[in-house]
């Protein structure tokens, strides 16, 4: 997930507040702490929201199949953004709040946006027991569990035209990008704390405009924080997680820079849980084949490369019009991967728009 | 050779680019007005036609609790969490002595877009200031003008913001009204799949949008207005390019006999002056959109606030820009450019090739055609009385203003030069003869101009004279009409007994209101149900009464309407109106309702609630010495505990109901001055074009023994003259259009007749502005003559013209 | 001082074409003078000097004593109404105004009309019964005739007539020159006229030939 949708967010609440994040390096513009190496996680509090940090998300995907065999989709993810690092009851708490959904079917992909404000109730996070929710619209433990605070959880969210209900439950551990957490996201050093449970197996059904469908698969689960947008001469970002048939997992992205130079990180995840980070340089993403979505030209094939682990495959969208017609769009849909390791996966680009 | 044909020609206005500038300027301010008014009513007619496509209402649902208390803040985040889009409102008022501020807050974050609330995107608006404290308050600049409560957070201008209140986020209304729940919640019009039906979710009300007629029908007055205004100025644009183009030719006469004698044919001629004026009004119809978009962007927010006061109907204060809309300005442009060139076209036309290349006083006037123009006139004049006497509908009306305008600018010139004429045979002196003969020799040249001086000046007086007509009446009535000095509403019926028990000592009178909407004979209307009161008696104004009115009402004996209905089902005392199966009495009195677009009915209290026993009395009308009041309002809101918006001071009513009256007619005084204005530039390009045409003229009395400057002066009495006399024979023909719009239109349009009263003071003021028009239209022509070389004068008499 | 019109070393350019090149003339009390020259010599230049109509470059124009370049141009109008009476090729009657207006136009506007000479001259001109038609309605003879009438009727000093028979067939002319020569002779004023006709020329008392620009004396024999 990226920061620069987060930071789009809260550039349109406040251009000026945005406008500052770009004027130095470790600054702590507006007083809002940033991540710092090493970091010390501390669950199932670190679940929760960090108010003193300026952007957060939990988001999760999901590769779902139906039984007749369609593949389908889902996206929730929960922004907040704040305009001072602090909380607050009430109205004038400075937390908005910010959640997408959707929905990817070979056919049609659906969207949906809802704004909140905390302080009121209509949207937040609680550790524990653990529940993130915009609305109706939540992902909450299922159950009190023995493990981690997010083993088992509820997801649902809902459109105009679509919802869905999906439980998930966790078979590995949480993972930890970059350095133990610290995920740095430009050769500037601009970091962010970045954590993942990719081992999600997923039960539930999904509702389309003509009916109910009862799907399985698997899903993948990102929070990250930070207070630094990105490098200035970042332009967008391009994202994949990727579940291969033989149980390991790949998190990778690219960032796209104004000169055309990219920055790239990676984290290779062994089916135990066993992680290991790759640096700028070490994960090639190339596209392949551009779509036309939503008036503009987006890149929806691409080829993923990783020669530390003799990776070398090409991935096509489910649906290349997975286009999430939000306040800020961008593209973000399940993906198949063909090639020396093939399975599924999500990928997400923004910066298009 | 069509192009060569095309070069020569162009190649005049390199040399003369003040006449280009002149013609340009006509034609794109002619399709600026026209434009302009034309996109302010396209992007009304869309969004009623958006509202009735999407939400067939003209505004949203709201929940509100039964009692009128605030929804508790668990509640809102309830029906949220349940799935519900619903927004929040808190609104109150702001008060400190006579400061006066209803805030409304807003959740931007949740408003469905009907709201009005300030976009997310693409407005200039800080939105981090607007969410965190301070806050910001957005307001007209009227309102921010007006005495305001201290201590605000920081205002920012908005046009379509409500008078006299204030829109801001929900959390800045929160803190300074004190109150964290919301008075209620906005439902959007699409809901999630999946939900039951709303109304069932919880003990919350759900009102449904409340409206009362088809919005369009009710706006089609305004916008014909609009409409007869902007093609009012299309007209006088055109007198400005009649003028130019006229101009064109005749200095082109000598080359257009060279290109012909030199065998260019006549088509070719025709087509190459054909594809210039064509050329030319592209390129003006495309400036003119573009200024035309500026004053549409510019009225808009006058507009909206008007329609939204006057009618209800919610329009955008913004413009979106329609290509259908440009296209047609741009067909109308060309198609007045060839109006205006044709009788240029045709003298070309008709010009023989070895014609002697002297330049007439451009159009002689033949007493002929003057004599057909009145005679066209009369009957203009007689079909306008016509339609007068028939009349029966708006666009009656219309056409009788259409002729009646039309008629009187036709008879201008005649009549002018009868006065001229007259004046002649008294004036004292060869100079004064020679002017009076002079002028009346220009005539025919500055007709045009002259009239659309007229039309101008007529319009602007008869609709002053409606607007201040209206405005008189309508204080006057509101004075009378509103009588009680403060007006209780509840939410809660069952509230009704504490309340009274409340009042009933500190008041001289309390009188019940309630009312009920019901089909009147036919058409969208309203019941109210009344106490006998001397309030009723004293002050409720009849047009027409039956002898004893007052008491069969109140014995339950007959009813009473209001004008609009009487008017519309033609209705007259005596008469017997159903209101239900049950209900029917004769009519024993027809009362003035200004203001109100729907009919009316009126019976005692006991009627009422006999036939519509289930309609509760949630509104009342208090008499106390007016002096009592604002104590007697305080001791409501804060010892009874009724909320701000529950006790409503008869003051308060009224400002509300003048200010939405003054915005519904400052886009008319805005017309109406641009009209003016444009009638001036039609003038002054009329005076530059003579001004070349008659230096022939000119000459010999110079050389007889005037200086330039004297003739310079000259020149500008002479605009005054035709000035005034223009607004002479413009003051009748106002007051006629002031009496159309009050007798007819008014009573078509809104259902209500006024009595015209006459504002000579106005009249006094508009003399001077025409004065002012004419002299400075003379200004230009009067200085160049005054500092002409004696060289340009003395080719008068040495060359071969 | 007993020179009516006094030019001395009279210089006039038009841009970088100079006119008249200093040119000097007189003029007495009821003396005629022709001006006779080819198209662009600078006779109706010279002409328009002196009637104060415009300003010369260099030089000196006196009338009556008066010296034209020291007058504003008020005071030059004021010269132009009361002292000097202008004839013109094209006639320039003016449009608006009938016969007998435009004959006591001049002289009402210098306070001296008088009804009766008016009148006198209307009908020696043979237009007394023309006097309520407009100008456009009568032929050219008629029309110059009006044009000298207006002239005279204000008892001028001087007399500026410019190829006033010009536009007129040559019998007409004649004829309104023999009126024209006719009036000044008796109303004692003097005459100085622009002509390309030397047979027109020879009619009057004196003859001035300009040429480039520079005026000479043409001996009256030739």
């Amino acid at each position: 997930m990226n920061v620069r949708l987060a930071a789009a967010l809260l550039c349109l609440i406040s251009p000026p507040v945005f406008a500052q994040g770009f004027a130095g390096l470790g600054t702590e513009a507006g007083g809002f702490a940033v991540p710092e190496n090493p970091l010390t996680f501390d669950f199932p509090a670190d679940h929760g929201p960090h108010p003193e940090f300026r952007i957060e998300w939990w988001y999760l995907t999901a590769t779902l199949t139906a039984p007749d065999g369609t593949d389908y989709g889902v996206q929730w993810t929960l922004f907040r953004s704040a305009l001072a690092p602090m909380t607050a009851e009430g109205w004038e708490a400075p937390q908005l709040w910010m959640g997408h959904a959707g929905l990817t079917t070979p056919e049609a992909h659906f969207s949906a946006e809802r704004l909140a404000r905390g302080g009121i109730g209509q949207a937040g996070v609680t550790p524990d027991p653990f529940a993130a929710w915009i609305d109706d619209w939540a992902m909450v433990a299922r159950d009190p569990v023995s493990g981690d605070a997010l083993d088992a959880l509820a997801l649902t969210a809902r459109g105009m035209e679509f919802a869905y209900a999906l439980s998930l439950t966790a078979n590995g551990p949480l993972i930890f990008h970059g350095d133990a957490g610290y995920s740095v996201k430009s050769a500037e050093g601009q970091a962010s704390a970045y954590y993942s449970q990719p081992f999600y197996t997923v039960t539930g059904t999904i509702t389309l405009p003509e009916g109910d469908v009862p799907v399985t698969g698997s899903a993948w689960l990102d929070r990250e924080w930070s207070s630094q947008p990105l490098s200035e001469a970042q332009e967008g970002w391009d994202w994949v997680s990727l579940q291969f048939d033989d149980g390991a997992r790949l998190m990778g992205f690219s960032l796209r820079e104004a000169d055309g130079g990219r920055y790239t990180s990676a984290t290779w995840i062994e089916a135990d849980g066993t992680t290991q980070a790759y640096p700028d340089g070490a994960l090639r993403m190339t596209p392949l084949a551009e779509a036309q979505v939503a008036g503009r030209s987006v890149p929806v094939e691409w080829r993923v490369e990783l020669p530390d682990r003799g990776l070398d495959v090409t991935t096509t969208p489910l649906n290349p019009q997975s286009w999430m017609d939000v306040t800020v769009s961008y593209w973000e849909g399940p993906i198949r991967i063909a090639g020396t390791h093939p399975g599924r996966g999500y990928l997400e680009m923004t910066g298009y728009e | 050779m069509v192009y060569t044909a095309v070069l020569t020609l162009l190649s005049h206005w390199r040399r003369h680019p003040g006449q280009l500038l002149t013609l340009v300027a006509g034609l794109a301010l002619a399709t600026a007005l026209w434009s302009g008014v034309q996109a302010i009513n396209a992007e009304a007619r869309a969004s009623y036609a958006e509202a009735a496509a999407t939400l067939g209402q003209d505004q949203l649902s709201r929940l509100s609790r039964a009692d009128g208390r605030p929804v508790p803040l668990a509640d809102y985040i309830a029906l949220r969490r349940a799935g519900y889009l619903v927004s929040p409102v808190i609104s109150g008022e702001l008060r400190d002595g006579p400061a006066r501020l209803r805030l409304l807050g807003i959740d931007p974050l949740t408003a469905p877009p009907q709201t009005g609330a300030p976009a997310l995107e693409g407005e200039a608006l800080d939105l981090a200031a607007f969410f965190t404290a301070p806050g910001l308050l957005l307001m007209t600049d009227e309102t921010a003008a007006g005495a305001l409560p201290p201590d605000l957070p920081p205002i920012v201008l908005r046009d379509t913001v409500p008078p006299g209140a204030a829109i801001t986020d929900i959390g800045t209304a929160a803190r300074l009204l004190g109150q964290a729940d919301p008075n209620y919640l906005l439902v959007a019009a699409d809901q999630p799949a999946g939900l039951p039906p709303l109304d069932e979710a919880r003990d919350l009300r759900l009102q449904g949008p409340s409206t009362t007629a088809d919005i369009g029908s009710l706006t089609d007055s305004f916008h014909l207005n609009l409409t007869a205004f902007g093609l009012l100025s299309f007209a006088v644009g055109l007198f400005i390019v009649h003028a130019a183009i006229g101009l064109a030719f005749e200095q082109r006469r000598a080359t257009v006999r060279t290109l012909r004698a030199l065998g260019l044919p006549l088509r070719t001629t025709l087509v190459a002056f054909g594809l210039e004026l064509a050329g030319l009004a592209l390129f003006s119809g495309a400036l003119g959109l573009v200024l035309g978009y500026a004053i549409a962007a510019a009225l808009m927010p006058g507009v909206a606030g008007t329609l939204r006061g006057l009618y209800g109907a919610s329009i955008p204060g913004t413009l979106s820009f329609d290509p259908v809309w440009a296209l047609s300005a741009i067909g109308m442009t060309l198609a007045g450019a060839g109006l205006a060139g044709l009788q240029a076209l045709r003298r070309a036309a008709q010009m023989p090739i070895l014609a002697p290349a002297n330049p007439r006083a451009w159009a002689q006037a033949s007493a002929r055609s003057m004599r057909m123009q009145a005679l066209a006139a009369g009957t203009l004049l007689a079909v306008g009385v016509g339609f007068a006497v028939v009349g029966g509908s708006l666009e009656a009306g219309f056409a009788t203003l259409a002729a009646l305008l039309l008629g009187a600018a036709l008879i201008l010139p005649a009549t002018l030069g009868l006065i001229l004429r007259l004046a002649s045979r008294s004036a004292r002196g060869a100079l004064s003869e020679w002017i009076f003969a002079d002028t009346r020799q220009q005539l025919p040249g500055l007709s045009l101009a002259l009239m659309a001086l007229l039309l101008a000046l007529a319009a602007n007086i008869g609709v002053s004279t409606m607007v201040g007509s209206f405005r008189e009446t309508f204080t006057g009535w509101l004075d009378q009409r509103l009588a009680p000095e403060l007006y209780l509403s509840i939410a809660d019926p069952g509230e009704a007994e504490s309340l009274l028990a409340f009042v009933r000592p500190r008041a001289e009178a309390v009188l019940p209101i309630v009312s009920t909407e019901i089909p009147l004979a036919g058409r969208p209307g309203e019941v109210f149900g009344q106490v006998d009161h001397a309030t009723y008696r004293d002050h409720w104004p009849l047009l027409a009464a039956a002898p004893g009115a007052w008491d069969r009402v109140a014995d339950g004996e007959a009813l009473l309407i209001n004008e609009q209905l009487a008017r519309f089902a033609g209705l007259t005392l005596g008469d017997v109106l159903e209101i239900t199966p049950d209900l029917s009495l004769p009519i024993a009195g027809v009362y003035s309702d200004y203001g109100n677009p729907t009919a009316q009915a009126s019976v005692t209290l006991t009627r009422f609630t006999e036939t519509f026993p289930d309609v509760p009395v949630t509104r009342f009308a208090l008499r106390v010495p007016p002096e009592d009041a604002p104590a007697l309002a305080s001791a409501l809101r804060d010892d009874y505990g009724l909320p701000p918006d529950g006790v409503v001071n008869q003051a308060q009513i009224k400002r509300f109901s003048l200010s939405v009256f003054e915005q519904t007619f400052s886009i008319t005084g805005a017309l109406n001055v641009l009209t003016l204005g444009v009638a001036a530039f039609a003038l002054l390009t009329s005076l530059l074009t003579l001004a070349t045409l008659r230096l022939p003229q000119l000459a010999p009395v110079w050389a007889l023994g005037l200086t330039r400057a004297r003739l310079a002066r000259i020149e500008v009495v002479r605009s005054l003259i035709l000035g005034a006399l223009t607004f002479a024979l413009a003051l009748p023909v106002g007051l006629m259009l002031a009496w159309v719009l009050l007798a007819i239109v008014n009573v078509e349009a809104f259902g209500w007749r006024l009595p015209m009263t006459l504002f000579p003071i106005d009249w006094l003021r508009l003399f001077a502005l025409a004065m002012l028009a004419a002299a400075l239209a003379a200004a230009l022509p009067a200085l160049r003559l005054a500092r002409l070389s004696p060289t340009t004068l003395l080719k008068v008499f040495a060359h071969e013209r | 001082m007993d020179k009516l019109l006094q030019i001395d070393g009279l210089t006039k350019a038009f841009g970088p074409v100079e006119v008249l090149k200093g040119v000097s003339l007189t003029l007495d009390r009821g003396e005629t003078l022709a001006l006779t020259g080819e198209s662009g010599s600078g006779k109706s230049t010279l002409m328009h000097l002196a009637a104060a109509l415009d300003t010369a470059d260099v030089g000196s124009i006196r009338l009556d004593g008066i010296e034209m370049s020291h007058l504003n141009d008020p005071a030059r109008a004021a010269l132009r109404r009361d002292r000097i009476g202008l004839v013109f090729q094209q006639f320039n009657l003016i449009p608006s105004l009938t016969v007998a207006q435009n004959i006591a136009f001049q002289a009402r506007l210098s306070g001296r009309h008088e009804a009766a000479r008016c009148a006198m001259l209307a009908a020696r001109l043979g237009i007394g019964t023309l006097t309520r038609r407009y100008p456009e309605e009568l032929s050219g003879g008629q029309q110059q005739r009006v044009a000298i009438a207006r002239a005279l009727a204000n008892r001028p000093d001087l007399i500026l007539a410019d190829e006033p028979t010009g536009n007129l067939d040559e019998a007409t002319g004649d004829a309104v020159l023999d009126l024209l020569l006719e009036l000044v002779a008796e109303t004692g004023a003097a005459l100085m006229m622009v002509t390309h006709s030397t047979r027109l020329a020879a009619r009057l008392d004196r003859r001035l030939h300009l040429s480039r620009g520079q005026v000479s004396a043409v001996p009256r024999a030739a």
